[in-house]
């Protein structure tokens, strides 16, 4: 296992299982009012913040591998939270307000009478789930054909992304579209047959939400530790290099993309049921920005950084939201700039310069140390 | 059939001509020595025979497959290696790394995922880290190399990708005496079994060598022959040492 | 007695005087108005019509309405308005107030079918054929919509005597809205379609649809004429629309081109360029606060007053980020973009907290209110201010960069830093200076959208995507790129939203930059050569 993963993967994993374990036990195992109990909400609240953690994974696979910075990762997150959202929607049935058994109520509201084709399928859970990676994905493959063929790369890639999740944004906020309009999607009662206010049900969600990340991260990992990574490291420091050498670096990038896009996807699609509601601000371009400094602060390119960052940062947000919400967005900008000024290898990177102060950085593969920001 | 045949092949740059009508073919097994001076159009060259600009006229072919439409990642493919002016090793990756990348192989995603280092290709490695004299550092970042040594891993580089012809572009640059004819000596070795292509400006290595040279000018061949012959047509000297 | 036989002589004679021919007395003609029958008024009214006294149109207006009364005691005739139990009185003819009156104390003068035949007559007259030209335009425009056929004789007579060409169509108009709509010959009214025709604006086009309901041949030339009404509207709507286009085109000039040059010169996009225009447009505010506290008397300055003002703390603050962040990432774009970013939160809280999340209005300064008809076009002077300010801008920009050292200095860097370095030009000067430029800039921005949009904390973040849209369709580090990329992008945006909406327009807007990007990844003008590499 650690062959595979590295001595610091396996330890990320094992730490990560433990958690999980701690938290269903502090959650269903012990009495409500016992001292350690963990309560629902908090279950939910975690589970979300693994979430964001894959989410973050996904980003650091193409940021830190590739070199790829996507500022519009959110809306392929957002877009698997709605392929889940249109299942759990149709789960409602006729227990909505105005008790329509096909028609979600917004629909009803609008005076629509029948379902959009593009809402048929999404009754039976194995389409749902299909639909969750493939939405994305499918749109991060377009996109991506036609922006790394004409080798658009750097700040003008960036900001292209930028300009696609602000598009969806504007597209989905439209009730015409038949995504909820800025409502969004909510209400929902049932995933599988197990109501989603149960507490069972959410502490089930959360062992999903850890398993998915657990999951993600191996593969990154794997990815990583290829020769496919080492592909993509070379394409990172030397793009045009690459291309000389006979490699074709926009199918790499493209690879890459798309898999990062079906991550962020299945990170979407296991939020919405722990979040309980999915709406366009979701597809916010500050969304997707926010996503990118969870990687940053915990370390761009050593994967465990990009998910512990997602879930500090998280952590701190909803800190300071309860305490003193003003100052929130204060806090928020001065970790953008402190990060990329005085921590560009972020967390991780800090760490590291700590416990082998005079180590040289070559011992450690250069797919599993920091990337230096300097790129 | 000649290995690389150009005929006429011009390249603007906004108007400005690089290359202007350049006819130069080479045969397989050859070793040719390009010389000039600046802006004579020696790195335009290899550009437009690797793919990286594109020829407004002309006739470009390697074993008589037209180059003029592919892109750099095709032509690589063919079989066309290129070592640059700068060292162009990936620094963070180690020696041996840089090796793998360049090793000729599959080279589309979903194949290069599952690739494994097989018997064969990992004596290879061994092969070309003696032949550039890279054994002992094989393990170090590409980073930590002497720029002699980074050039040396880069022409490593060019053997492992197992090319028919090379392209290199001064070899010579920032070495010392010693560097300099150990260099001459490792591009004549390789040349019993590949093709190679050598610009470069520093004339005791061109003369160790010993192969036939074709002076560039404004982007069209001025003389061919011997590095004797061509050093003593007046048209040469008058380009070189002006009027 | 012989004395009240002369007087009773020459009142007998007067109305003959009058209607002979010279203006008589004005006061004189408004106490006729009430002496006796409806002849002796009728032939008043005719009098106060053909004396042509502006005055006389007040009292013949009350006179239609039924509020012109008879005060019984001393026979004075007066205007009333209703004033508590009884009546208010102004003189008629002098307009003095004449106090209050019970009802029992006065008379109204009575009106029938022949004088009120009269009245309108007379007022025709009076306003179609008084001296002001002003007064001739409102009442053909008054006659066009009221088309009353009764205006028919003055009509014609004003349109015999009006010499102004454009006033003569305006009554040519008013005629043949009355002919059309009214009793006339199918010759006259050919001719009235042929000119509502040419008058070509909606007014017209009602009443030509409305004629050409029905059937027969006039029917269908009213429906023909109606129908290049409709097309020329068309015309006139796209040209509105390519309009507003310049329009917004011209804010996205002002608002991208500090973008252009900061990411031209030192390859730096500055996420907080959005924060700089709404300080810009704050600054405006709180300017305007200002004066209004110590000058009130000067509101209409304080915009020209803002303009120093932003560019100052606009570039002030861009001095500020470039030597506190950005100079600190040289080198490294992507994490500068994300700096800024972060500066751009911070700076959009600061805001919020110290002026609040809600909007704040700039006043447009009456000199700059207001708008200008061009044939069916509506320019509105504030808008049209803007586009003359921000070509103003993009000139004094372009004279800086080709005719200043500075400007020297910063083309010298964009093409190649290492050699102008080389070359004694101290580059982190021009770094800090060109920050400072683009960002006083958008602080102009800022001040030109306080008079045409809202002044909130959130003011940066609507228009930053699309300056960013701007410098990368337009080519990196050009002004004329820019400038080219501003309008098309203001123009396409515009055209589009009739059509789509303006949600589905924008995403249109950024589908095609994203498929242009893929023809020309560089933009419109992109730097070439090989020294460059972005």
């Amino acid at each position: 296992m650690s062959a595979l993963l590295g001595r610091d993967g396996a330890a990320f994993l094992g730490l990560l299982a433990l958690a999980a374990v701690a938290v269903v036990l502090a959650n269903q195992a012990l009495a409500p009012d016992a001292a350690l109990h963990l309560p629902g909400y908090l279950v939910v609240l975690l589970g979300k913040y693994l979430c964001y953690a894959l989410l973050a994974l996904s980003i650091d696979l193409i940021w830190g591998f590739a070199g790829i910075l996507s500022l519009g990762h959110g809306a392929f997150f957002a877009l698997g939270g709605y392929a889940m959202g249109m299942y759990l929607m149709r789960q409602i049935g006729s227990r909505g307000v105005y008790g329509n058994p096909v028609l979600p109520d917004f629909m009803v509201f609008l005076n629509w009478t029948e379902l959009p084709w593009f809402w048929l399928g999404f009754d039976q859970f194995w389409f749902a789930a299909v639909m969750v990676v493939v939405a994305p994905g499918a749109l991060a493959f377009a996109f991506g054909w036609f922006a790394f063929r004409s080798r658009v790369t750097g700040v003008y890639l960036s900001i292209i992304t930028q300009a696609l999740t602000f598009a969806l944004m504007l597209a989905f906020f439209r009730n015409a579209m038949g995504f909820g309009g800025n409502n969004g999607l909510t209400d929902f009662k049932e995933l599988l047959g197990f109501p989603l206010q149960a507490e069972a049900t959410r502490a089930a969600l959360f062992v999903a939400s850890a398993l998915a990340l657990g999951l993600g991260f191996m593969l990154c990992r794997a990815l990583a530790r290829s020769r496919l990574g080492l592909v993509m490291v070379a394409i990172r420091d030397g793009e045009s290099r690459v291309r000389f050498l006979g490699y074709p670096v926009e199918s790499y990038k493209l690879v890459l993309f798309t898999l990062s896009a079906a991550m962020a996807g299945v990170a979407g699609a296991l939020y919405v049921p722990q979040a309980g509601i999915i709406n366009p601000s979701e597809f916010e371009p500050a969304n997707s920005i926010e996503a990118v400094i969870w990687v940053a602060v915990g370390g761009r390119g050593t994967l465990i950084g990009a998910a512990l960052g997602a879930i500090l940062v998280s952590a701190l947000r909803s800190w300071v939201t309860g305490v003193l919400p003003e100052l929130w967005l204060f806090a928020l900008g001065a970790l953008f700039v402190l990060v990329t000024l005085f921590m560009p290898r972020g967390l991780i990177g800090l760490l590291a310069g700590w416990s082998r102060p005079r180590a040289r950085p070559a011992a450690a593969s250069v797919r599993t140390a920091p990337a230096t920001a300097g790129d | 059939m000649p290995l690389l045949y150009l005929d006429g092949v011009s390249v603007s740059f906004d108007g400005f001509r690089a290359l202007n009508a350049l006819s130069l073919t080479l045969e397989e097994g050859e070793m040719r020595a390009i010389i000039g001076p600046n802006g004579a159009g020696k790195t335009t060259m290899m550009d437009v025979i690797t793919g990286k600009a594109k020829a407004s006229a002309g006739e470009l072919r390697f074993r008589g497959r037209d180059l003029g439409r592919l892109d750099e990642a095709t032509i690589a493919g063919l079989g066309i290696g290129r070592k640059f002016q700068r060292p162009t090793v990936f620094d963070r990756l180690s020696v041996r790394e840089n090796l793998v990348l360049a090793l000729a192989g599959p080279r589309r995603p979903w194949r290069v995922l599952r690739a494994r280092l097989s018997r064969a290709e990992e004596d290879e490695i061994a092969d070309i880290l003696d032949t550039v004299r890279l054994a002992e550092v094989a393990e170090a970042p590409a980073a930590r190399l002497s720029h002699g040594q980074k050039q040396w891993l880069e022409i490593g580089m060019l053997l492992a990708q197992d090319p028919g012809l090379m392209l290199i572009d001064e070899p010579a640059a920032g070495m010392t005496d010693a560097e300099t004819r150990a260099t001459a000596e490792l591009l004549q070795r390789i040349n019993r079994t590949r093709s190679l292509i050598v610009v470069e400006h520093d004339m005791a290595f061109v003369r160790a060598l010993g192969v036939r040279v074709t002076v560039l000018h404004e982007g069209s061949v001025l003389a061919e022959g011997s590095l004797d012959r061509v050093s003593a047509d007046p048209r040469v000297i008058e380009v070189y040492l002006g009027r | 007695m012989l004395r009240r036989l002369g007087i009773a002589l020459l009142l007998l004679l007067a109305p003959l005087t009058a209607a002979a021919q010279a203006p008589a007395e004005f006061a004189d003609l408004v106490e006729r108005l009430g002496r006796s029958g409806f002849a002796e008024t009728e032939q008043a009214v005719q009098g106060l019509g053909a004396a042509g006294d502006p005055r006389a149109v007040k009292v013949l207006e009350a006179l239609a309405a039924g509020e012109l009364y008879l005060r019984r005691a001393d026979r004075k005739v007066a205007i009333a308005v209703a004033a508590g139990d009884g009546l208010a009185l102004t003189d008629a003819a002098t307009g003095e107030a004449l106090g209050q009156a019970a009802t029992r104390e006065v008379e109204r003068i009575r009106l029938n079918n022949s004088l009120r035949r009269a009245i309108s007559a007379a007022l025709g007259a009076l306003t179609l054929l008084s001296p002001d030209p002003a007064v001739r335009r409102s009442a053909a425009d008054a006659v066009f919509k009221s088309r009353d056929p009764a205006s028919l004789g003055a009509l014609d007579e004003a349109i015999a005597r009006e010499a102004n060409a454009r006033l003569r169509r305006a009554l040519e108009e008013a005629r043949a809205a009355i002919l059309l709509t009214g009793e006339a010959d199918p010759a006259a009214k050919r001719a009235a379609i042929a000119t509502l025709a040419a008058r070509g604006d909606r007014d017209a086009l009602a009443l030509l649809t409305a004629a050409a309901a029905g059937e027969g041949e006039l029917a269908a030339a009213a429906a023909a004429a109606a129908k290049t009404i409709e097309q020329s509207l068309e015309l006139w709507n796209a040209g509105q629309n390519l309009w507003y286009g310049l329009s917004l085109g011209s804010v996205l000039l002002l608002a991208a081109i500090g973008l252009a040059i900061t990411f031209g010169v030192m390859g730096v996009i500055n996420m907080a360029h959005g924060e700089m225009v709404m300080l810009g447009a704050y600054t405006a505010f709180v300017v305007q606060e200002a004066v209004q506290a110590l000058a009130p008397e000067l509101i209409g300055l304080s915009v020209l007053f803002a303009l120093p003002a932003a560019f100052l703390v606009g570039g002030l603050a861009g001095i500020a980020i470039e030597q506190g962040v950005i100079r600190w990432l040289y080198g490294r774009p992507l994490e500068t973009l994300l700096a800024t970013w972060g500066l751009s939160l911070i700076i959009q809280q600061a805001v919020r907290s110290i002026f609040g999340p809600t909007n704040r209005q700039v006043v447009v300064p009456s000199w700059m209110a207001g708008a200008i008809e061009v044939g069916q076009l509506q320019i509105t002077l504030s808008r049209l201010a803007i586009i003359v300010f921000a070509l103003i801008t993009f000139a004094a920009l372009i004279l800086l960069v080709r005719m200043t050292r500075f400007g020297l200095a910063m083309r010298a860097v964009t093409q190649n830093r290492p050699m102008a370095a080389a070359m004694g030009i101290r580059t982190p000067w021009v770094d800090a200076f060109t920050f400072g430029l683009g960002s006083g800039i958008a602080g102009l921005a800022g001040v030109a959208l306080s008079q045409i949009d809202n002044v909130s904390p959130n003011l940066g973040q609507s228009y930053i995507i699309d300056s960013f849209l701007v410098v990368v369709f337009g080519g990196v580090g050009n002004l004329w790129g820019t400038l080219l990329g501003a309008l098309t992008l203001g123009v396409l945006n515009k055209l589009i939203e009739p059509v789509a909406g303006a949600v589905l327009g924008k995403i249109l807007v950024l589908v095609a930059i994203i498929l242009f990007i893929q023809r020309r990844p560089r933009g419109l003008f992109a730097l070439k050569g090989r020294a460059v590499e972005a």
